[in-house]
């Protein structure tokens, strides 16, 4: 069993002072974790961080975020044992810092969505919990005395009422800060601002906690880089670095590999489905296999799921048509039978049973404890380098122009929209010729683009199931 | 037109052809050859390169020397090519440079973490602004949905006071709010008046803090689509309030109805109308105004007693209008920023004393102080400035050439009101952050 050990002590396990429910992840904590855990447990932070940034984009007001953040981490950071849930969200973080602080743009995004998941746990916390925090930050600011509220009584109960709260009464304690540190409270006016300072209220305080912590955040990040490359890089060249490398560039889009309402699918159906809705790229892969009977690298890409790094090692792209059809949401059974129809006429029955059924069912998380990843988003496919004889890859950046033109035709596409497809192509923007590919092919526009061949499958069936409605009497 | 008298033959500037015994003709209020004269004998070189060196030049031990060559001026070229990331590491260079490009406009940008001339040279993220002043940008052509005297770029005396209040509203809020007190005021030139907040403490803002201030300080959402530009949720936040109080309810009641006759007919008294979302009150507005009654009252002054009185009388309870008033006020009144001038470090803003190629005017600062008193058509033009000069002939030489032009005024209260406090300040806290820092190592040494 691979151990990973941190130096440093951690300050998190005495308990005999009142702990703040959220860490604020000062120290790399001082336990053992097994390499797959730290593996899934970054991926489980990452699900939820990404989840969080897809409701910023999808412009979600606040309290549609809290609720966001409160189901996503319900959902991926518990723990069956309950002493384990702090040690998770401590580890998974120091997993992701490593994996995020290498560069600026990622160190950005990383930053900006661990302060939003901190400010909406904060939320949830209680009064007590979030002094806590006050004091663990160390924050040196005054409470305004007696004597002086009276002197601005009334400029705090004007700012009060301008923002529909109640009048203040005297035991609220307002804290003089400097209005640099509380630049949300600034911006919204909900502070009376004097002098360049800022009259916080208790019930404030989250605000000014966020900005510490992101402050604080945004240094450790820096100093995690430097040591990443002095060297952690290099320690960890054979054990932490191949999983950190290959965390960063999973797929930030939103997350298909969990089977949606509308993604259900039957096997009798699927080849009818292939024909209507799958992306070129899947298309393509599952006629092939319906050919053969066998895909080239199959063995490498079953397999490669079983043992823990490996999948990271070998290269893009062999996974792709088994986590497509998962992301499908081809059920299970169903997912295995398709797969043994097809394999045990090359590698018999038996064969199938003993070496492929672990690694599908395992995709469907019944066997092993491995996480199931993402299946990969366009740029994932685009960016592969698919070897002779293989047929995984982006078509229109894999195919030739011919073999393209061939293909497209037997969709259907014809005309100027063949014209515009193959035009889009040379120029490189393989993703635009994908969404006039997939346009012709629907009638209908596809405003987002396609991103990734399960968004492409689930518009498509979107469009289908209302067309088919439309035309039921 | 400008006719430029001149006795004398014998001295001319630097550019203008001389003609014998006649008066020189300046034929149009801007050319490069203007410019070239302005920038050989009165731009304030030294003046300006003090303010950028922020007490850095000095001798104390505490001084950055580098601090004022890694700040980034640009150039716009009589082409309107764009140079950007020049610096100087000496005023001499400064004075050079813009004698022989004679750029047409110069931008400030930021402090950079090294000399922005030099930028390639380092990687990326080793460039950065670490320092910029927290600038303001206010433009008359964003008011033309409320001044119905001028639009665009034009600007009269009945829509100039928009930007005096804005002036009032703003300069106020700066100092007393954020505690800022070196705060130059400075005519654009043409449509507007930018701002520079110079305070050790706001050159070091970052984005974060300087988007919040502007936020702070927004409150007219620019959409063409709702009636209503402003919308208070309640009772006006101790700022707004002030500025309701201080400067934007009496500016408008008594001047800018009349000077924009904003009641005076049908079309212009809907605008305010619709931005009162109580049918009821509109309807009942509308039948009093349709006839024509001749009273001995102004008209504007007449009906806006009337839309007042019905709203503020209380027999409306509504929810909607009870801030009605004020929203009006405010809408129409209230500063306009562009609000991405100040949110970013990296952003640059037309320097001080710079002269607008389509006006001629000299960018000069304007004393907040006194801000009614400014007008913007009597501000100095290339040409008024190349006539004094012609006129001033040899009777001076060097400073106080530039004190007897029009443009004296405005040079002494720059550095009398602005540079001078400004440098003492700068110098006091150089002092004071140098002897804090050898305290520090002197106590880790005894460590
Ligand atoms: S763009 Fe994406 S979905 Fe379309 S074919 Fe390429 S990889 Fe598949
Ligand atoms: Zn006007």
């Amino acid at each position: 069993m691979e151990i990973v050990r941190s130096q440093r002590k951690s300050s998190f396990a005495s308990s005999d002072i009142v702990v703040p429910t959220i860490p604020i992840y000062r120290s790399t904590p001082d336990l053992e974790v097994r390499l797959e855990e730290f593996e899934l447990y970054a991926v489980q932070r990452l699900r939820v961080l990404h989840g969080i940034s897809d409701g910023l984009s999808r412009g979600k007001k606040p309290d549609e975020i809290e609720k966001l953040v409160g189901d996503l981490w319900k959902v991926n950071m518990m723990h069956p044992d309950a002493s384990e849930v702090v040690n998770k969200d401590i580890i998974s973080h120091f997993v992701l810092r490593l994996v995020y602080c290498r560069e600026e743009e990622l160190r950005k995004w990383f930053l900006s969505m661990e302060t939003t998941l901190f400010c909406y746990r904060l939320q949830l916390e209680t009064a007590e919990a979030q002094r806590a925090l006050w004091d663990e930050f160390g924050l040196p600011w005054k409470a305004v005395s007696i004597a002086e509220y009276e002197s601005v009584k009334d400029k705090l109960n004007q700012v009060a009422r301008s923002i529909g709260q109640s009048l203040s009464s005297a035991d609220t304690i307002f804290y003089k800060v400097p209005f640099e540190e509380v630049p949300d409270l600034v911006a919204k006016r909900k502070v009376f601002v004097q002098k360049g300072i800022a009259y916080v209220a208790t019930n404030q305080v989250i605000s000014i906690l966020m900005t510490q912590y992101r402050s604080h955040l945004s240094k450790a990040l820096a100093l995690t880089y430097r040591k990443w490359n002095s060297m952690i890089r290099e320690q960890e060249k054979d054990r932490l670095t191949p999983v950190i490398e290959a965390l960063s560039t999973s797929y930030l889009g939103p997350d298909y590999s969990q089977p949606r309402e509308y993604a259900e699918l039957s096997l009798k159906d699927i080849d009818q489905v292939a024909k209507r809705s799958f992306p070129l790229c899947m298309r393509h892969l599952f006629e092939k296999l319906r050919e053969d009977h066998h895909l080239k690298h199959w063995r490498s890409y079953a397999t490669g799921f079983i043992s823990q790094v490996e999948v990271h090692k070998s290269s893009l792209g062999k996974d792709v048509p088994q986590f497509f059809i998962m992301g499908v949401g081809l059920k299970l059974d169903d997912a295995l039978a398709f797969w043994k129809a097809e394999f045990s006429r090359k590698v018999g029955a038996d064969r199938f049973d003993k070496e492929y059924a672990y690694s599908i069912r395992h995709n469907y998380g019944k066997e092993g404890k491995r996480t199931d990843y993402t299946p990969y988003s366009c740029q994932k496919i685009i960016s592969s380098t698919p070897g002779v004889g293989d047929h995984h890859g982006c078509p229109y950046r894999h195919f030739s122009l011919e073999n393209l033109r061939v293909a497209l035709a037997k969709m259907g596409v014809g005309g100027r929209a063949l014209e515009e497809v193959i035009d889009k192509t040379q120029n490189r923007h393989y993703q635009l010729a994908c969404t006039l590919t997939f346009e012709a092919v629907h009638g209908a526009s596809c405003d987002a683009g396609v991103n990734h061949p399960n968004q492409y499958y689930i518009d498509s069936k979107r469009i289908m199931e209302s067309k088919n409605n439309s035309k039921s009497p | 037109m400008v006719e430029v008298e001149n006795g004398r033959d014998d001295m001319l500037i630097d550019g203008i052809e001389p003609k014998k015994n006649q008066n020189i003709e300046i034929p149009e209020e801007f050319n490069a050859n203007y410019l070239r004269a302005y920038y050989a004998k009165l731009f304030p070189y030294t003046d300006m390169y003090k303010w950028m060196s922020y007490g850095n030049d000095g001798r104390h031990p505490g001084c950055d020397q580098s601090y004022v060559g890694r700040r980034e001026f640009s150039f716009t070229l009589e082409n309107d090519i764009y140079v950007r990331f020049l610096s100087f590491n000496s005023v001499t260079e400064l004075e050079k440079a813009i004698k022989e490009k004679c750029p047409f406009k110069i931008d400030i940008g930021a402090v950079y973490s090294v000399d922005p001339a030099k930028k390639d040279a380092y990687s990326q993220n080793a460039f950065t602004p670490v320092e910029r002043e927290l600038v303001f940008d206010i433009d008359i052509s964003d008011y033309d949905d409320v001044r119905f005297c001028c639009s665009g770029a034009n600007v009269c005396s009945n829509c100039w006071p928009l930007m005096t209040v804005a002036i009032k509203v703003i300069d106020t809020a700066l100092r007393d709010d954020f505690g800022f007190n070196h705060i130059l005021w400075v005519y654009s030139g043409r449509r507007g008046v930018h701002c520079w907040v110079c305070d050790g403490k706001a050159r070091r803002l970052n984005n974060e803090q300087r988007a919040a201030i502007t936020e702070y300080l927004h409150v007219y959402k620019g959409n063409e689509n709702s009636n209503k530009k402003v919308s208070l949720m309640g009772p006006l936040h101790p700022f707004l309030a002030r500025s309701y109080t201080e400067v934007l309810k009496d500016f408008f009641e008594e001047k800018f109805i009349y000077s924009q006759e904003l009641f005076s007919n049908e079309e212009r008294y809907e605008k305010i109308l619709e931005m009162i979302p109580e049918e009821s009150v509109t309807s009942e507005l509308r039948g009093k105004w349709l006839d024509n009654k001749r009273s001995r009252d102004d008209i504007n002054m007449a009906r806006w007693g009337h839309l007042k009185q019905l709203l503020q009388s209380g027999k409306h309870k509504a929810l909607g209008i009870r801030r009605c008033v004020e929203e009006i006020v405010l809408s129409f009144t209230y500063p306009r920023l562009d609000k991405e001038v100040s949110k970013h470090m990296n952003h640059l803003l037309k320097a001080p004393f710079c002269v607008h190629p389509k006006t001629g005017h000299v960018c000069i600062p304007i004393d907040p102080n006194h801000c009614e008193e400014f007008d913007p058509s009597a501000v100095p033009t290339l040409s008024k400035l190349l006539e004094e000069l012609n006129r001033g002939g040899l009777r001076s030489e060097g400073e106080d050439e530039l004190e007897n032009t029009s443009l004296g005024k405005s040079i002494r209260y720059f550095r009398s009101s602005f540079l001078q406090p400004l440098l003492k300040s700068c110098k006091e806290e150089i002092e004071s952050s140098y002897a804090a820092k050898t305290q520090q190592s002197k106590n880790s040494l005894s460590w």
